[in-house]
């Protein structure tokens, strides 16, 4: 926690969050109305790995969930495991891996908890063969300000499952979960990468590899303008077949401090995507690897978020349907390349057809686009409008879990669902992020 | 495979304890006062590699019980490898100055208790000639501070019985090891204005209390900075010190 309260992962909007710290479950329904009669309104934080203002409540008050990390139970045979909300992706990795399962769905950090993974149905590299997380969570316990504790899945409270599925954390404070795991008999990964020149390219590899690789993802160099527009590194990847099932604990960087200004700017990003561009060759090659730099790469560095400097950093993520990808991501790369601000993380994903169980899910069957960008006043200005005018004519969306700009009108018509959310909401749960596109 | 007895298990740096120990398939004995609380950490243990958890309810201040529950735990695992006491509370200093009850009774919960427990343990395990006792102190026990001298009195108590403890224990081949954490991000420590810079995670204390219990230390202080910072603390003349607002 940093002295002055809790953030979220990029740092902006700056309000910091006071929490109450959630050791036992016991004691949650006293925390909930302790929250309510003091502040009004309050909201679940666990990780604070969402980068935007979805994590905030609009209250400032927050009841901290992360200290809520144990597990419950365990079915080796069947993969089956629950645990309380605040466990991390992390612990479940160090827990399952072992005996020889792996989590279903896993979005690119492994510090997220459980809880943060349904309120925001997040979705990762196999998005076009399993969906999203929501897909394999089997129950939660929910526990409401005004109806007390239910237990939810398809069948009971079917319609509070799913309007917690991707709900924001705003239907009531998750206690504990139950999920699928997925079978695993090595945790290596092997791994295809390749290099493609434009986004015609990516299209046409996406094609043939997609549906042949359990995992796949590709980086873009988003600074490459003109005819280089979409150049970048596909990789795709599958367990192995056989081997060791090692947890693993690789030795970790941090970035000691906040420096006083973003080291983010036009000479590291046109430095790093060169040197990044390079490490892949131009022809198909095949390595094995482990799990965790493969699906964690960032979480080598801790703290990686400081080095955007105390003003921040905002992360856009759009998804393009399916019919209008190609136009409109090569349109949000033209944007970009033109406005000089690029991004280290672009990041490029083709998402599949299945369905979530979620009302509010972000993923549809299209190509997902994922960007950082340094917070300042022109990014607002100028690049968000613009790439958000994209989104709208596209019949695109953005994704709240990232999202600190998005207007209330592209929300509501993008999430025509957020309504069934507002009626089964938590009187006493508010976020920054929902009252400011939904009032 | 340990064998593994834990009081006050359900304190924040024990709970950080047994996991390191369940990763590597410990037995445990767990006691605390909330069954509920015990029955939540059992099946966190489990999953997380823990062999067998067996349970008991007791307020450690009940020293009449002790006995019976030290028998309950050689019965359940043959012979205890390590026993860890870990219960204790952190009395506000100012309440404790207005009101002598009060004082009495945080002196019962963080020093009588302990020493009563260690009193019965000592006989068990001189008897089965193995194992390691550990205590949670506190560094507050090196020095009477104006901030904190009730809680500290009562851990200096534990820590200079310890002293003598252990040299009767030493004879056979039993260690006890006098755990001093400093400030540590836990339930007790909640809602404290404490230097964020000190305040270390109860798995980073976990880590080193798991290593000094297998290398047989005598005090462990945790995180390891905080035997220079007590160093100091100690040598600063009482001239000074009591002019000071430590």
């Amino acid at each position: 926690m940093s002295a002055g309260g809790l953030l979220s992962w990029g740092n902006h909007p700056r309000f910091p969050q006071v929490p109450t710290a959630c050791h036992w479950r016991g004691d949650l329904p006293a925390a909930l109305s302790a929250a309510r009669q003091e502040s009004g309104t309050t909201l679940a934080y666990g990780a604070g790995m969402s980068y935007g203002d979805s994590c905030l409540a609009a209250s400032d008050r927050v009841l901290h969930m992360r200290p809520l990390d144990r597990f419950l139970d365990a079915d080796w045979s069947a993969g089956v495991l629950t645990a309380e909300a605040g466990v991390t992706l992390e612990d479940i990795l160090a827990a399952a891996v072992p005996h020889g399962w792996f989590l279903s769905v896993t979005p690119g950090t492994k510090y997220a908890t459980l809880g943060g993974a349904i309120a925001n149905d997040v979705h990762g590299k196999n998005h076009h063969r399993r969906g999203t997380f929501g897909r394999h969570v089997r129950r939660f316990g929910l526990l409401r300000s005004d109806t007390g504790r239910a237990t939810c899945s398809l069948h009971e409270q079917p319609e509070l499952f799913s309007a917690t599925i991707g709900g924001l954390g705003l239907t009531g404070l998750i206690e504990w979960a139950e999920i699928q795991l997925m079978p695993i008999r090595s945790s290596r990964i092997e791994a295809v990468t390749q290099r493609f020149d434009d986004l015609d390219e990516f299209f046409a590899l996406s094609a043939e590899l997609d549906e042949r690789h359990e995992f796949c993802v590709s980086w873009i160099d988003c600074l490459a303008k003109g005819k280089a527009t979409g150049r970048g590194i596909y990789t795709a990847g599958d367990f192995a077949a056989e081997g060791a099932l090692a947890v693993e604990r690789p030795r970790k960087l941090t970035v000691p401090f906040t420096p006083p200004v973003s080291l983010v700017n036009g000479l590291s990003l046109r430095a790093f995507n060169a040197l990044y561009a390079r490490r892949a060759p131009a022809a198909r090659s095949r390595t094995t690897l482990g799990y965790d730099p493969f699906f964690y790469p960032l979480d080598a560095i801790l703290k990686w978020n400081r080095i955007y400097g105390p003003k921040g950093f905002q992360q856009y993520q759009a998804l393009i349907p399916e019919r209008e990808a190609r136009a409109g991501i090569h349109a949000l790369l033209t944007a970009v390349a033109e406005s000089g601000t690029g991004s280290f993380l672009a990041v490029l994903k083709r998402c599949g057809d299945m369905p979530s169980p979620g009302l509010l899910s972000f993923p549809m069957q299209g190509t997902s686009l994922a960007l950082d960008f340094p917070q300042s006043h022109a990014l607002e200005a100028t690049l968000l409008p613009r790439l958000d005018a994209v989104v709208r004519e596209t019949g695109g969306r953005i994704y709240p879990a990232k999202d600190a700009h998005m207007r209330g009108e592209d929300f509501r018509h993008s999430y025509p669902s957020w309504k069934q959310i507002e009626r089964l909401r938590d009187p006493a749960l508010m976020s920054r992020f929902w009252r400011r596109v939904t009032q | 495979m340990k064998r593994v007895l834990i009081i006050g298990a359900t304190s924040g740096i024990a709970m950080a304890c047994a996991r390191v120990w369940a990763g590597q398939g410990a037995s445990f004995f767990l006691v605390a006062r909330s069954a509920e609380k015990l029955e939540a950490l059992a099946s966190d243990l489990r999953v997380r590699g823990a062999c067998a958890v067996r349970l008991r309810q007791m307020d450690a201040n009940d020293t009449a019980a002790h006995p019976g529950m030290v028998e309950a735990v050689v019965q359940a695992l043959g012979a205890i490898d390590i026993a860890l006491i870990a219960h204790g509370t952190l009395p506000a200093q100012s309440a404790c100055e207005a009101d002598p009850l009060l004082a009495l009774g945080e002196l019962t919960t963080n020093a009588t208790s302990v020493i009563a427990l260690l009193i019965a343990l000592a006989n068990q395990f001189e008897s089965q000639r193995h194992g390691a006792i550990a205590v949670i102190t506190s560094v507050a026990g090196d020095r009477g501070r104006p901030s904190n001298y009730l809680y500290g009195s009562a851990k200096a108590a534990v820590s200079v019985f310890c002293e003598g403890l252990r040299a009767r224990l030493f004879k056979s081949d039993v260690s006890l090891i006098d755990i001093r954490p400093g400030f540590v991000a836990t339930p007790m420590t909640e809602g404290l204005a404490l230097p964020t810079r000190l305040v270390a995670q109860p798995e980073t204390v976990a880590r080193r209390i798991v290593a000094g219990i297998e290398r047989k230390a005598d005090v462990l202080y945790a995180p390891a900075f905080w035997a220079l910072i007590m160093l100091i603390i100690r040598n600063i003349p009482r001239s000074i010190f009591k002019r000071m607002n430590l």
